[in-house]
């Protein structure tokens, strides 16, 4: 009997595992480690944000779903790694240290066969003096939790307008290294609608702030659509829209500092600027978790293992290089660590070979460019592929050295994502911007200019993409909870 | 939604900010509600996202 583990249960981690299980069955056995009871849908946070979902909308519990699938759950964080095993035995194994409120503090050895690392990020607010909620200065959305505060500060502010006076919101990147830009977009565009809709909106001031080089960046470099007859790039898409919606904006910043009501930034150009604000909400910088890891005999290697950012090393050619001679074949294509064979790392846990987006410093020097995403369709994606390999090593198709042979692939370069923004939550008035962009990584060889397949990157905003966004709320919640049919449910 | 003259308001010439961008009409507003059209474009939509997902898996 082998035995997969698999470290986190986000969007990627749970895909792993819940797919490795249905296809393994009782022969073998899945244990995920998550420091986490509940699993959330992290799209609909922003609904929460703006009070027009609850907490409970996004999330459940995790434990009865991996008892009726049959995997092992262990509320625990994973603390280090020990690819090679420990003096007297050969297997390797992950340190934890229990969260479970009833095994709280207490650490245990879980021995692996094979391990799948899909930790996440850590949200490294520490990276900006003052920025976060426990900082106390600006807000987030990256948890349900920090979203359903969010929509505290949000619906006190409402009540304010409502008195009749003036609010200044400013939201989007807290750190010129910032990704997930998307999801400040999707924020400030409902924070728009949802004034709108309590007759407030004259009382506003909505800005938005980000590292974004242009308007639309979105930490992919952009992207081209047909539009309106023309091929039309995503800046002209996403300046439209903000000016539509009478949303002013500051690109290029780097957040220095997050005081109470007010920031401090500074712009590619070196320039250095101060915003005022009543309500921030500002997207942390990523890291990797923290993990460490050791050799046999004890000694640290977590450097082999690890790139300085925390993220895990895998199959990608992480050799420096300007950008100018940047490939498609850099990404990685099967997650596997390239010292232990049995090692993989999917989602936002992998290490990028690069940014997406052209790097740029401010004159100063400061590193001002979007990390690349790897949330939601990728995650899923990989985590599966990830998940069909290590199955089909189990059963003897092939061995883990065959696996740049044999393995299941999912590039970010040869791979598209379909990104759905909500700019508005209502059945009949609402709307989004519906995307889908491929691949998502450009590749100037194969699409040269755009970088892009025309047929298959497209944009438009109406109100069909805020129902997709719906439909796609209840789908996923129902695909990760194993309810009937979620195999059938595409990631 | 503000009427179409107020955002018409917020442009500013020479600015490099707003002179730069395109303002949906009335039409492509009302386009973007019309329940008719939206199911239409609901429809291609939801086809051209799963050709992509279809793309995306090796």
């Amino acid at each position: 009997m082998a035995r997969i583990v698999v470290l986190g249960a986000g969007v990627s981690g749970h895909t792993a595992a819940t797919f490795a299980k249905h296809w393994l069955g009782d022969k073998h056995e899945v244990v995920v480690v998550s420091p986490n009871s509940k699993w959330n849908w992290i799209p609909s946070n922003i609904w929460v944000g703006v009070g027009e979902m609850s907490p409970e909308d996004v999330v459940f519990e995790l434990a009865p779903v991996y008892k009726k699938a049959g995997i092992d759950f262990k509320q625990a964080k994973a603390v280090s790694i020990h690819p090679e095993g420990k003096e007297g035995s050969d297997r390797p194994f992950v340190t934890v240290e229990y969260t479970d409120p009833n095994k709280k503090g207490e650490t245990e050895e879980v021995e692996y066969d094979y391990l799948i690392n899909a930790t996440g990020p850590k949200l490294n607010f520490a990276a900006t003096p003052g920025l976060g909620p426990d900082e106390g200065n600006s807000l987030s959305v990256c948890t349900y939790l920090h979203a359903a505060e969010a929509n505290t500060h949000f619906q006190n502010a409402i009540e304010r307008m409502k008195k009749g006076e003036k609010v200044k919101f400013l939201i989007g990147t807290g750190h010129g290294m910032c990704t997930c830009q998307g999801a400040a977009f999707e924020y400030i565009f409902n924070i728009e609608h949802e004034l709108r809709e309590a007759g407030v909106r004259d009382k506003a001031e909505i800005k938005w702030i980000s590292n974004e080089q242009f308007l639309g960046d979105f930490g992919v470099a952009g992207l081209h659509i047909k539009w309106g007859g023309h091929i039309v790039s995503s800046k002209v898409l996403a300046e439209s829209l903000f000016a539509e919606r009478g949303v002013d904006w500051i690109t290029g910043a780097h957040v220095k500092e997050v005081q109470k009501g007010k920031l401090q930034y500074e712009l590619l150009d070196g320039t250095e600027g101060e915003e005022t604000f009543d309500f921030a909400m500002l997207i942390p910088p990523f890291s990797g978790v923290g993990l460490k890891a050791y050799d046999k005999a004890g000694n640290d290697i977590t450097d082999k293992v690890f790139m300085p950012n925390g993220f895990m090393k895998v199959d990608a050619d992480y050799t420096p290089k300007p950008f100018e001679e940047w490939k498609a074949s850099d990404w990685p294509k099967y997650y596997q660590n390239p010292d232990y064979a049995n090692m993989f790392a999917v989602g936002i846990a992998f290490a990028p070979p690069h940014p997406i987006s052209k790097p740029a410093k401010s004159v100063n020097g400061t590193p001002i460019t979007p990390a690349p995403p790897r949330t939601g369709m990728p995650s899923g994606i990989i985590g599966k592929t990830v998940a069909r390999t290590v199955c089909d090593v189990i059963e003897g198709k092939y061995s883990l050295e065959e696996v740049k042979e044999k393995g299941h692939h999912a590039s970010m370069a040869e791979m598209g994502a379909a990104c759905v923004a909500s700019t508005g939550k209502s059945i009949w008035n609402g709307s989004a911007v519906a995307l889908t962009v491929y691949p998502v990584v450009p590749d100037y060889d194969r699409f040269p200019g755009t970088g892009r397949d025309p047929e298959y990157t497209f944009g438009e905003i109406g109100l069909a993409g805020h129902w997709i966004k719906h439909i796609l709320h209840y789908m996923f919640m129902w695909k990760a909870q194993l309810k009937p049919g979620w195999t059938l449910i595409p990631e | 939604m503000a009427d179409y003259k107020d955002i018409q308001k917020n442009i500013t010439p020479y600015d490099d900010k707003t002179y730069g961008t395109m303002i949906p009409g009335p039409f492509q507003r009302f386009l973007r509600t019309c329940k008719i059209w939206q199911f239409i474009r609901f429809i291609i939509i939801n086809l051209k996202m799963l050709a992509v997902v279809s793309k995306s898996h090796h």
